[in-house]
């Protein structure tokens, strides 16, 4: 692989002054023309560390690379922003009401004083993000446009720029299903067309299956099991990643592992490995009969193979 | 007879701009113990008909056809009944749990005045049966002392059907109820639901955009689109084999894990829900569906049998299947 767009090494993220691991020591790259999908569910902190990224939560301890170059404070941080463009989950609360929606777009190329005739940029920007003819939404204002074309106004405002990494946070669970799958193809089209990558965030399998090329599991701040998509999906080694795909009503004929409870507070991390607590394979006896119940209890636990394509944190599938 | 059955159901809203028909013709039965389910996007009507079962819908909104609870018609009640009927008969659990819930209020009083204003009997009996709708639901029932913001979404969702269940209804209407939750917590609640149908020969109707939740859950499946059911039949045979495009560009919107043909491949539709106060000529979906034909702009088609406990909408449904 050249070198890859983002390099997240060793990144910790508190609150609360320490008390609150949010983003606990996860390493991830990202290659160029990568997409890769973050999931987990609320509070897992796959949030948090894409607004590392972009500079919006100070580090407590590793690092964060773009294209070779320190994500740091002040003066880099400018540039840092026009190669890494956010996408929202809600297109109606990231647009100003009150601005049209060629302002929406042409403010970023303002702001980072993108070269061009500023009329002719915005045009081809939401021409390329399929709202076509452009003339007919220049003028118009984010309520008269559907939650489809909002977020596609979105899209092109951040692609008008340039970037290499677009982050995007569950950008299609606000959508209506038949929008979902239009919106997915598009972000898919620029990672094809113009080599941009993309890191999703989202609790949908589903859309990880449509676009991902690798995904990352995330469990109370950790990376529990990163992979190629066909195999984290179709045979996931982690028990909590096997639970998830387990209550996706579209596979049939897996059991349904409903795990109790929601995920802990962060502020009260479980020793040993973090998802013992829930973890099927402790309630079930499993653990006991492998022989490793003790160390889901008491011994922390990192990613393996340390090298490969399919790594996981299990002290099961170690055994 | 039908705990809830909805007759040729019409619903217009007045609004500034003229008349909004936002459901166009709907019928629908729900037999005890029975669970369907009413699939389709925002704006096709589906909230809308979950408001009109129990007369929630805004002053001046024009309502025709019937819709019977336990063969009594809701719309010519007197207040007094319509009072006793609601949280008895027939329950909500709203989309947006924390919208929902007074936010000053501990949630253990909510449940406790529902039940209290509906039922004869004393506060201290209200507290006992309160502390077990929650462990119902399963939560503790210290739970009761806390506020809604104390709990997490998952949590408050229970809370809504807590309240829901507080005067024993013969059936259950959720509109959207694991919306906004993980997919975890998601599973934990459509567990809940289920387990609670089965006890208590709950029949439920339930509502949601997200045609893959229903047909696990749902004996039958109705779509909507543009104010009426465009495709009926058994769940996991509507989804697995749609008649309508509307349906199979639906089904396809969820894509099957493990599935090659949606690997790096996802599906959408062209276009927009369409907006209930300008409604397309003829076949409301004829604009974006792929395999329209020219009659389509100018013939609005009605349910047809398209096999045995199947119907759907569409012109090409009698060429397919007679």
């Amino acid at each position: 692989m050249s070198e890859p767009v983002l390099s997240v090494t060793n990144v910790q993220v508190q609150f609360g002054g320490g008390s609150v691991r949010a983003v606990d020591t996860v390493s991830l790259e990202v290659g160029r023309g990568e997409v890769v999908a973050l999931v987990g569910e609320s509070g897992c902190g796959k949030t948090t560390l894409i607004r590392s990224i972009i500079g919006l939560e100070p580090l407590a301890a590793g690092s964060i690379a773009v294209e070779g170059r320190p994500v740091g404070r002040g003066r880099g941080l400018r540039a840092l922003r026009r190669k890494v463009q956010m996408i929202f989950q809600d297109p109606t609360g990231a647009l100003n009401p009150r601005h049209s929606i060629y302002e929406a777009v042409a403010e970023g190329l303002r702001i980072h004083k993108v070269k061009g005739h500023e009329p002719t940029l915005v045009a081809e920007a939401l021409a390329s993000a399929g709202l076509r003819p452009p003339e007919r939404y220049l003028r118009r204002f984010p309520h008269e446009l559907s939650g489809g074309q909002r977020q596609r106004v979105l899209i092109a405002a951040a692609m008008a720029l340039g970037p290499t990494l677009l982050l995007a946070d569950e950008p299609v669970a606000s959508l209506d299903a038949s929008i979902r799958g239009e919106i997915l193809a598009l972000m898919r089209s620029f990672v094809d067309t113009r080599g941009v990558s993309i890191v999703a965030v989202t609790h949908d399998l589903g859309l990880a299956w449509n676009i991902a090329d690798r995904v990352a599991v995330m469990y109370l701040g950790r990376i529990v099991e990163v992979g190629p998509t066909e195999e984290v999906l179709r045979a996931p080694k982690h028990p909590y990643t096997q639970a998830l795909l387990s209550v996706v009503p579209e596979i049939e004929g897996l059991e349904q592992q409903i795990l109790t409870g929601e995920t802990p507070d962060p502020s009260r991390m479980p020793s040993g490995c973090r998802f013992h607590p829930r973890c099927p394979l402790v309630a079930s006896g499993e653990a006991e009969r492998l022989g490793i119940v003790d160390r889901c209890r008491g011994v922390d636990l990192e990613l393996e193979p340390e090298v490969g394509a399919h790594r996981v944190a299990c002290h099961a599938v170690r055994a | 007879m039908s705990v809830l059955e909805l007759q040729d159901l019409h619903v217009t809203y007045r609004s500034e701009g003229g008349p909004v028909p936002a459901v166009r013709g709907v019928s629908l039965s729900l037999e005890r113990g029975d669970t369907v389910g009413l699939a389709g996007e925002s704006g096709c009507g589906k909230s809308t008909i979950a408001a009109a079962v129990l007369r929630l819908l805004p002053k001046g909104t024009e309502v025709s056809g019937k819709v019977l609870l336990d063969g009594e018609d809701v719309y010519a009640m007197k207040p007094g009944r319509l009072r006793a009927v609601r949280w008895t008969s027939a329950a909500i659990v709203f989309q947006g749990a924390l919208h929902s819930l007074n936010p000053v209020r501990r949630v253990g009083n909510q449940i406790e005045e529902a039940i209290l204003l509906h039922t004869a009997v004393s506060p201290r009996a209200a507290r006992t049966r309160t502390g077990e709708l929650l462990v119902k639901v399963g939560l503790p029932a210290d739970r009761a002392q806390r506020y809604p913001h104390q709990l997490s979404g998952g949590q408050r969702q229970r809370v809504l059907i807590a309240l829901a269940l507080a005067c024993d209804p013969k059936v259950l209407i959720a509109d959207e109820p694991t919306t906004a939750l993980d997919v975890m917590v998601q599973a934990q609640v459509l567990a809940l639901l289920e387990e609670l149908q089965r006890e208590q020969g709950l029949s439920l109707l339930f509502i949601t955009h997200d045609l893959s939740v229903l047909t696990t859950t749902c004996e039958r499946l109705a779509v909507m689109y543009a104010g009426r059911i465009v495709e009926q039949g058994p769940g996991r045979e509507v989804f697995a084999q749609p008649h309508h495009p509307y349906t199979r560009a639906l089904a396809a919107a969820f894509p099957t894990i493990g599935d090659p043909a949606s690997r790096m491949n996802p599906a959408g539709l062209a276009g927009d829900p369409p907006d209930p106060s300008a409604l397309p000529s003829g076949c409301p979906f004829h604009v974006r569906c792929a395999v329209a034909t020219a009659e389509c702009s100018s013939l609005d088609v009605g349910l047809r049998v398209a096999a045995p406990g199947r119907s759907a909408a569409c012109v090409h449904v009698e060429a397919a299947h007679v």
